[in-house]
């Protein structure tokens, strides 16, 4: 009888344990989850490998690029077009204009979230800003470059894609960097 | 079915020591049920508060900082230290009685259950006190509200959410291991009452999501206190991917809270119908089945989040389903009554009101369901008025119930019949008041947790605040009634009520022996 | 309107109840005591209204058939009649039947859903977008491609809420400066937050859409009649969660044209106002409107303090005037201070801190125009 009762204890107890780390094991579960479906309208944050496919000349998709500041950030920071008509397959390039206003180093991220979601995964970033961190010093400009190509497999309902980044201050995050930057 | 009493046994010992120390699983039976009482009355204070300045349009009483402290306390409280303890305490009371058992498997982790529990809560209600307000995010407290823009008391939320998840988990390991090894010979699993099953299969349901709760505060701890970025999109985290797993948790977290309801209510209008219960094999079969799919409708509470359309389409249809083992138990429960001869003791009348009232609750859950609908309901007073129709009438009426007709087994007197009845009538109207014409306002526009509302709403509130204090000051009526009936009451009989009752416990003496079945019955 | 007698009330409203408990009057009057969705002004409002009732009227149906099964067994069951209890206790072509039946009439209730919530999703082909953020406590809207944007604050005020003056029409759902769109166009909003998650509610458009910092959610409208439309915000979002409305005014599509040439033309106005030098009358009065507005909820209607530091007497008010530009313009890290660079123009947030360092027994006597918060921003004086 003790015995039994310790072993289905026990047995209940790697269970828990278990559970626990199935909490865990949820965030990157997630992370594949939403680069399969779109969820959220999160794209990758790796470049893109171009697989050099043709280009679809008869279909013309309107890409429109927006910018929102995160609480706090001061920084200027704007598409310098605010829409390109692109064919799938080909290699488009624009650039985003940022200006750290205040007197001090401050480092940013940009964080990209695309709409409608079924694009999400036809979007490839060959280079993007969002990559990495942008570290400004006080007053500094910069022009960000972003180039993408619209994959030749995106649905056919789609004919406008819209292409946010939202700036935030992760300054206090990267603080030592910035440091040194200065 | 054979009848032990224990006789040659030692007694409680005296004082304070007797309570700290016992590993007697009535004595931490009795515990967690007057704890969560204590904790009922003090979440009811809370829900008070809120109602009072809903009263009228305008600020009265207290500002919104405070009112949101309140709205999270009052959910937080209700639901860890208020409904969940007093099932843990029904289940310790009665499973070992039920299944013909000594004790608790576990007795001296069962000690340890209850006793961390009173520190979770000195230290969640602590933060009332402390500098920047108690946790004012909901009890949801989906990110970045409660991470980025939290006060600091978050951490002592955290910890004390960490102390009782570690109570549940260990209690329910203890209600399995139980169940498992210390049945009486002959009761086989398809001859547990009904209550046994429903707590066996919570238990399950708590070990499975108590861990991932934890999981996801210690990753809301690390995002605060260790500069990681789970939740946060700066760092490539997401604070959706917070809801994903909270409500992980939260899905089978409401289904802990009404199986155990079900299993009394299965009990109770049996007894009271004198006819056994009808389907019993499909009560057990729909209980399973509502714990499975608990599992893969969490994404119905996020509809307005931006799903793509498959996953709306996945989790609208996955919540309707639910709909069919939850009607089945329904059906179950109205067929015993039908060609019963029936008998309206306050138990069973707080039985019947808990299947009309937690029908409704469910209907309303079945609109709820509709994703294109719930684009206008979510996060409205309608979904107030369906959660707490299937909270209030439903897990605190299931509580009431049992606690009259399991009381004079337990403390060996009859509750007076009279005022359980006034208990019921005032409580029936009193949470109809309260909650019925919030369906109402919600319909009309009116969002949940704000402080104050636009004038159309204001009749109704008024109505509503008026029921909630005629229900709270019942609670109080409550209170007499048990201690009137453990000082002074009539003296039960064993069986105390009649032959229909089924089930072990009523074939031990009344009030029940400290030591139960220290030799196994046989059940036949 | 809430001066009146609190009994008389009181009485009035327990009444009302029972009315409405007893009869369908309710439904006849659902709109004056609000007891119901509202269809709404868009087509997809309109499905779902009609979804709405559908699943009701179900629901009330399955009720009847279960509760009324269950008052004949209470009633004619009773013991007190003599009633003896039957010997039944399974049935497996009952429990088989309905566990089954359910599932026709969820069927029949998921398609029209279905394709209510397909309609809902189609945002394609949209003839203009508007870019929603929602800021604590406070909604931005941005006409994607035009150049005109504002912030839509609740223009209640705290008398009101605080009950020293009598509250109005549209207590709480009313704003300074609603989002205007034209009807029978097809318009798609993105959805976005600055701090923490809120969520914007249009129950005449059925829309509710959740606005999460770091990412874009959508939703569209096609409004059929021009008019006012209230909603709120629906997402805990902090102290003022309750004090955030929407408001949209639908105008014809002519109307709309001239509103928004009206913006343009405002902005371009408000430019050449911010080449002028202002005196210091008009500064004051300027300032004191955009305090009260933006400042007072944190910071006292007197500069007393609140949640926020009290502006009477600050080292930053009566300190150096570029400093307390810089802490307005930037925020402060790390505090609730926000930077209200993006949100004030730049004539407003030079009125502010006139205001702020000439009121209260703050006598700084100095002043600071447009000009001087533009070449600060730019980081050239």
């Amino acid at each position: 009888m003790r015995t039994s009762i310790a072993k289905t204890s026990l047995r209940l107890l790697g269970v828990s344990v278990a559970m626990f780390g199935f909490g865990f094991a949820l965030v990157p579960l997630y992370d594949v989850f939403c680069e399969v479906t779109g969820l959220n309208g999160k794209t990758s944050n790796q470049a893109y490998e171009s697989v050099g496919a043709d280009v679809d000349r008869s279909r013309t998709i309107k890409v429109q690029f927006l910018t929102t500041n995160n609480d706090g950030m001061a920084w200027q920071f704007k598409p310098t077009i605010r829409e390109l008509r692109v064919h799938p397959g080909e290699l488009a390039e624009t650039e985003f204009f940022a200006k750290n206003p205040s007197a001090s180093a401050m480092v940013a991220q940009a964080v990209p979230s695309l709409v409608p979601f079924n694009a999400a995964e036809f979007f490839h970033k060959t280079e993007c800003f969002c990559f990495t961190q942008q570290t400004l010093a006080g007053g500094q400009e910069i022009m960000m470059p972003l180039r993408f190509i619209v994959d030749q497999d995106i649905p056919k309902d789609v004919h406008t894609i819209t292409l946010a980044y939202t700036l935030f201050d992760v300054t206090s995050k990267a603080s030592p960097r910035v440091a040194q930057a200065n | 079915m054979s009848t032990t009493t224990a006789d040659h046994h030692h007694g409680p010992a005296k004082g304070f020591s007797r309570w700290l120390y016992t590993t007697n699983h009535k004595d931490i039976g009795s515990m967690y049920l007057w704890f969560s009482f204590a904790m009922f009355l003090v979440g009811g204070t809370f829900a008070l508060v809120i109602r009072a300045e809903l009263f009228q349009p305008g600020l009265q009483i207290v500002q919104p900082e405070f009112f949101n402290q309140m709205t999270t306390m009052h959910g937080l409280i209700m639901v860890f230290g208020a409904v969940m303890p007093a099932f843990v305490g029904l289940a310790n009371w009665l499973i070992p009685m039920m299944i013909g058992a000594p004790d608790m498997a576990l007795p001296r982790m069962n000690n340890w259950s209850f006793w961390i529990l009173p520190f979770a809560f000195t230290m969640m209600l602590s933060t009332l006190f402390m500098e920047g307000g108690a946790p004012n995010f909901g009890w949801t407290f989906y990110a970045p509200l409660s991470t980025t823009y939290a006060p600091p008391s978050v951490t002592f939320f955290i910890f004390a959410v960490h102390i009782m998840g570690a109570s549940s988990i260990m209690g329910s390991i203890n209600i399995i291991a139980t169940i498992m090894n210390l049945r009486a010979p002959g009761m086989t699993y398809m001859k547990m009452p009904l209550f046994v099953w429903t707590w066996f299969i919570t238990a399950y349901l708590l070990i499975a999501v108590m861990p991932v709760l934890a999981g996801v505060v210690t990753m809301m701890l690390m995002d605060i206190h260790f500069g990681t970025s789970f939740f946060s999109a700066a760092g490539g985290g997401d604070p959706v991917l917070f809801q994903h797993v909270f409500w992980f948790f939260g899905h089978p977290e409401v289904y802990i809270m009404i199986l155990p309801a079900f299993g009394i209510v299965s009990a109770i209008i049996p007894t009271f119908s004198r006819k056994r219960l009808f389907g019993y094999d499909s009560m057990v079969y729909a209980t399973s089945s509502i714990a499975f799919l608990s599992f893969i409708v969490w994404a119905h509470h996020m509809f307005t989040v931006g799903m793509p359309i498959a996953g709306e389409l996945f989790f609208m249809y996955a919540t309707m389903l639910i709909a069919v083992p939850t009607g089945v138990k329904v059906f179950n429960w109205v067929t015993t009554m039908f060609r019963g001869s029936l008998t309206f003791e306050t138990p069973m009348l707080f039985a019947i009101a808990f299947v009309i009232l937690f029908t409704i609750g469910g209907l309303s859950g079945l609109m709820l369901a509709i994703a294109p609908a719930d684009f206008q309901y979510h996060d409205t007073y309608f979904v107030v008025a369906h959660f707490h129709y299937v909270l209030v009438p439903g897990a605190i009426f299931s509580i009431f119930a049992a606690v009259y007709y399991w009381l004079p087994k337990w403390c060996g007197n009859m509750y007076d019949e009279t005022l359980g009845k006034m208990h019921f009538w005032l409580s029936f109207v009193g949470i109809n008041l309260t909650f019925f014409p919030m369906h109402w306002v919600g319909l009309a526009g009116m969002p949940r947790r704000i402080p104050d509302y636009a004038l159309q709403f204001a009749d109704f509130n008024m109505v509503a605040s008026m029921g909630a204090f005629l229900f709270g000051a019942s609670q109080i009526f409550f209170l007499f009634i048990i201690v009137k009936t453990i000082r002074n009451g009539k003296p039960a009989t064993d069986d105390v009520w009649g032959d229909s009752a089924e089930g072990l416990e009523w074939t031990i003496p009344s009030p029940a022996p400290y030591h139960t079945f220290t030799t196994p019955p046989v059940v036949h | 309107m809430f001066s009146s007698a609190l009994p008389l009330r009181l009485a009035t409203n327990v009444a009302l109840l029972f009315c409405a408990l007893s009869s369908r009057a309710w439904a006849a009057d659902g709109e004056r005591f609000g007891t119901n969705m509202t269809p709404g002004v868009t087509e997809t409002s309109r499905q779902i209204y009609d979804l709405h009732m559908l699943i009701f009227w179900v629901c009330v149906v399955i009720g009847v058939a279960v509760f009324g099964v269950m008052f004949y067994s209470i009633v004619m069951h009773r013991k007190s009649r003599g009633a003896k209890a039957a010997q039944f206790h399974e049935s497996t072509k009952l429990e088989i039947a309905w566990t089954l039946a359910p599932f026709v009439v969820l069927i029949a209730m998921a398609v029209p859903a279905s394709q209510t919530l397909i309609q809902q999703y189609d945002s394609s082909e949209a003839d203009m977008d508007i870019l929603i953020t929602g800021y604590q406590w406070k909604w931005k809207y941005e006409y994607v491609g035009e150049d005109v944007s504002f912030f839509s604050n609740l223009s209640t005020s705290r008398d009101e809420i605080n009950n020293v003056e009598e509250k109005g029409e549209h207590y709480l759902l009313e704003v300074d400066k609603p989002l205007v769109i034209p009807t029978d166009k097809k318009v798609r909003f993105l959805i976005t937050a600055n701090d923490v998650i809120h969520s914007w509610w249009m129950p005449a458009f059925a829309i509710k859409q959740d606005a999460i910092p770091g990412f874009i959610n959508k939703a569209w409208a096609k409004v059929e009649e021009p008019g006012i439309y209230r909603g709120q915000c629906t997402e805990l979002c902090g102290r003022d969660h309750g004090f955030m409305p929407v408001v949209v005014e639908a105008k014809s599509p002519a109307d709309y044209d001239a509103w928004l040439a009206e913006q343009k033309q405002e902005a371009a106005d408000l430019a050449k106002l911010m080449d002028q030098e202002m005196t210091m009358d008009q500064l004051m009065k300027e300032g004191k409107t955009v305090y009260q507005r933006s400042c007072a909820a944190c910071h006292g209607m007197n500069g007393e303090g609140g949640v926020g530091p009290a502006m009477a007497g600050s080292p930053v008010t009566t300190g150096p005037i570029e400093k307390h530009t810089d802490v307005l313009i930037n925020g402060v890290s790390g505090t609730a201070m926000q930077a209200f660079g993006g949100q004030l123009n730049k004539l407003e947030l030079a009125a502010v801190v006139t205001y702020e360092r000439n009121s209260w027994g703050n006598n700084m006597g100095d002043k600071l125009q447009a000009i001087d918060v533009h070449n600060q921003m730019q980081g050239t004086n």
